[in-house]
């Protein structure tokens, strides 16, 4: 272990990152994401990697999957304005099957909105802003050590399954800084590059499914000589306008992430055991709710909070088991309400999901959420 | 040397352009300058956009990457800096590079990096009927322009050499036997280089504006492109209708990922 | 729990303050949490950063009520003092608040006035401000401040510096 040290969330991500064998960033400036590029543009050359500024976001997501599919691990990041632009091209990391991370340090939008100002607004834009149909892992760390660890599962993940990750940070994870000890580096696993099985005389074909539904394409220039295209294709790579392929292409690409579910699903239950009522929350709100939690604990309120780091795929079966056994679950974010209908649809009307939504540049004070604990706890003992 | 045939995809053709299209000379033109360089075919990436031309990766035997409307370049960007000892070649229409990836094209420029772009060139969205592109002279039809074209047309040659591109140059279709020696130029260069090859495009292009079929319109290329020296001699008024082809600009400026070569070695050896 | 707000506008140097006042109180062994917040402008406006040190996790990032405010413009005062804790102590720049808030406990000190008569230049006034929260709130040592900040200074600058401190420490 490292000697502890102050560290911001965004520094911690590209460090995660960096630790994870990312060692191609491509970025464009945004706010306030900017210091994941600032910190890579240092770092990245010292380890014999390869920072670049590209002209827009566009161009930033199409320079690191250049550069998956030519060996390297990757990372990009951005905010929401950018996160919008780059969607096309996570479709095509998606059909393409190219690892590749995306951070996106959540501000206020729409539009510009507020730069400098957090919110958790693109929850559902990292699950459904692409056009078509493919699943989607979207992390949300909570506190500055967990940027670290979610990054190197983001890129872990990213490289086994062959898939755009998403970290979904906000601007208070992402620019606070605290106490952190990072793990040293034989504490960290690494998930390493997939390489073909077999050589191109023994048939080898790049988007052949192995057992665990993940093909293993070859980087460019390895001698295969493999096409890679963001058409509906089959097992050789090449396009087909076949309904049968196009049926199995985009069903394999669901269920390569739908085997895995559980064991990509990570979060936290606090005080779950006896819990009359629960919070379920994410990233930074899940601070001050922590906070809130554990001081009704301490007046003996029956409160428990279940922290999702896990946001996509979501978490349904903790959702189910909560909602089987609490009479409601509060549900505070810094949006208008997304996740909570992600919540309402696990829950399927066995408890009560109550939104709390706050949108106003604010982060939640303990304050707020007691009092909605409190008003929720004398509602249920009715 | 291999014979160009070797680099074709051959369980891939027959290919899907139209009869006439002048975008399997062009693509044939790549093939040979690749042959006449001996280009290591495992080491050589074809990068492609989205278009007529850019369906040409997927019948060229290297890692070929077809990649969205308009990102050939800074996919392939990509994968230079994350693999210097590549070839990258990047295949893209007139639609692709200068209108919906036109930024990407001057940024290429920009940098020096050491991609050869070959413009397909044959003023008209094919691929999708007959949409008007930067390259659709002034005046001329289209589908989205059944007026005629009220903007001017981008000289890419010149837009490239504003942006900073170290070697440029202009082909046609019927020029055929010069077109691989203007490309392997390009390959050559250690730098962005640009090669734009004019096409015919008689069914989404040349026949709405009566051009005449296919012959006509290489007939009519023939005609009005000259030789850079001797179209410098021109008047300005016999230069009306015509343009110049072969090599038109060479400069020399650090190539990309050469200069962050030198970044890595300086920073490996703690110094900024 | 200790709550502290640095206020002033920006390029003054105070989210800087902050991070050595965070690192000073990990340097000790406690637990320290650093927040900012500005606005688009990158010289001017107002900003401000947060400290709050605890011997245990700090989960709720954010000052809620703070202990103390240092506020080293007149619009920092009047927009990050109200929520001063009862008791609480707010800090000003003699110089540069022409019209402190009312019923509050006010401790005025010239702090950039110092820093151009006896340093030659402003840009030591958050180096000044530093030696005087840590003198009024003894949120850490005055020998760790003095490493906090030799640690993130530019190396030609640490002499400097540490006479800063001490002028902030001295000056009350």
């Amino acid at each position: 272990m490292s000697q502890p040290k102050l560290m911001q969330g965004n520094e911690a991500c590209a460090l995660g990152a960096l630790a994870a064998g990312v060692r191609f960033f491509g970025g464009y400036p945004i706010t306030p994401s900017t210091e994941i590029a600032e910190q890579l543009a240092e770092q990245l050359p010292k380890v014999g990697g390869t920072f670049i500024q590209m002209e827009d976001e566009i161009a930033s997501m199409a320079v690191i999957l250049g550069a998956s599919l030519a060996g390297k691990k990757v990372l990009t990041a951005t905010s929401g304005p950018g996160f919008s632009l780059k969607q096309e091209l996570i479709g095509y990391a998606a059909i393409a099957e190219i690892p590749c991370v995306i951070a996106n340090v959540q501000r206020v939008g729409p539009s510009t909105g507020q730069p400098t100002s957090p919110a958790q607004g693109d929850v559902m834009q990292a699950r459904w802003g692409t056009h078509g149909d493919h699943p989607m892992i979207a992390l949300s760390p909570w506190t500055v050590r967990e940027s670290f660890d979610v990054a190197v599962k983001a890129v872990n993940y990213a490289e086994r399954f062959r898939t755009p990750v998403i970290i979904l940070l906000d601007e208070v994870v992402g620019h606070m800084r605290e106490k952190v000890v990072l793990p040293a580096d034989n504490e960290i696993e690494i998930y390493s590059r997939r390489q073909p099985t077999k050589s191109r005389e023994e048939g080898y074909q790049p988007f052949t499914p192995e057992a665990d539904l993940v093909p293993n394409p070859a980087d460019f220039g390895t001698g295969y000589r493999i096409h890679v295209t963001g058409l509906v294709h089959d097992d050789t790579g090449f396009p087909s306008g076949s309904p049968k392929i196009t049926e199995q292409c985009i069903k394999r690409l669901h269920e390569k992430i739908d085997c895995v579910k559980d064991e990509i699903t990570h979060y936290d239950e606090f005080f779950m055991e006896d819990a009359e009522i629960a919070v379920v929350t994410y990233g930074g709100t899940a601070r001050t709710a922590y906070a809130a939690v554990e001081e009704a604990r301490a007046q003996g309120k029956k409160v428990g909070m279940i922290r999702l780091m896990t946001i996509w795929p979501f978490a349904d079966k903790v959702i189910k088991q909560a909602a089987a056994k609490c009479k409601a679950l509060l549900v505070p974010e810094m949006n208008y309400g997304q996740l909570v209908m992600e919540i309402e649809r696990a829950a399927a009307g066995q408890t009560k999901v109550v939104s709390m939504p706050k949108y106003n540049t604010e982060i939640f004070t303990p304050n707020e959420i007691s009092g909605a604990i409190d008003q929720l706890l004398s509602e249920v003992a009715k | 040397m291999k014979d160009y045939e070797e680099y074709f995809r051959t369980n891939r053709l027959p290919h899907i352009w139209c009869p006439g299209c002048g975008n399997g000379i062009v693509m044939k033109s790549i093939a040979k300058a690749i042959a006449k360089l001996d280009l290591d075919q495992d080491k050589t990436v074809i990068v492609s956009g989205i278009g007529c031309s850019s369906r040409a990766s997927g019948y060229m035997d290297f890692d070929t990457l077809h990649t969205a409307h308009g990102r050939a370049i800074p996919f392939a960007t990509g994968v230079k800096l994350a693999n210097p000892e590549l070839n990258v070649i990047v295949i893209t229409g007139d639609g692709d590079c200068t209108a919906i990836g036109g930024n990407h094209f001057i940024h290429g420029a920009r940098r020096n990096i050491d991609l050869t772009v070959v413009l397909f060139n044959n003023n008209i969205y094919g691929m999708t009927g007959g949409q008007a592109s930067p390259l659709t002279p002034t005046s001329k039809k289209a589908t989205t322009a059944p007026y005629g074209v009220v903007d001017r047309p981008f000289d890419p040659c010149q837009l490239a050499q504003a942006a900073g591109a170290t070697y440029i140059a202009r082909g046609t279709a019927f020029h055929a036997a010069q077109l691989p020696d203007l490309i392997a130029k390009g390959i050559q260069n250690k730098g962005f280089s640009l090669i734009e090859a004019i096409t015919p495009c008689p069914i989404s292009y040349g026949r709405r504006n009566k051009l005449g079929d296919s012959p006509a319109m290489l007939k009519l290329m023939s005609e009005s492109a000259v030789p850079l020296t001797a179209y410098g001699k021109l008047a300005p008024e016999q230069q009306e209708g015509k343009f110049p082809i072969g090599v038109l600009h060479e400069s020399h400026f650090g190539e990309y990922s050469k200069e962050y070569s030198h970044v890595i070695e300086r920073a490996e050896g703690g110094q900024k | 729990m200790k709550q502290l707000r640095l206020s002033g506008s920006g390029g003054q140097g105070l989210i800087t303050a902050g991070i050595i006042l965070a690192e000073a109180a990990i340097a000790e062994g406690k637990e320290a949490v650093q927040s900012q917040s500005y606005g688009p402008e990158a010289r001017g406006g107002a900003s401000k950063a947060e400290v709050i040190i605890d011997d245990k996790f700090i989960y709720h990032p954010k000052v809620v009520n703070p202990g103390v405010v240092l506020a080293m413009t007149q619009q920092a005062v009047d927009k990050y003092s109200a929520d001063l804790a009862e008791g609480g102590l707010l800090i000003i720049d003699t110089d540069l608040v022409p019209n402190p808030p009312q019923g509050k406990k006010i401790i005025s000190v010239p702090i950039t006035k110092l820093s151009t008569e006896k340093l030659g230049r402003e840009l030591f006034a958050n180096i000044i401000a530093l030696g005087l929260l840590v003198k009024i709130t003894g949120v850490v040592s005055l020998d760790t401040i003095k490493a906090a900040v030799a640690n993130r200074v530019p190396p030609h600058t640490v002499d400097k510096n540490m006479e800063a401190l001490l002028i902030g420490y001295q000056a009350i």
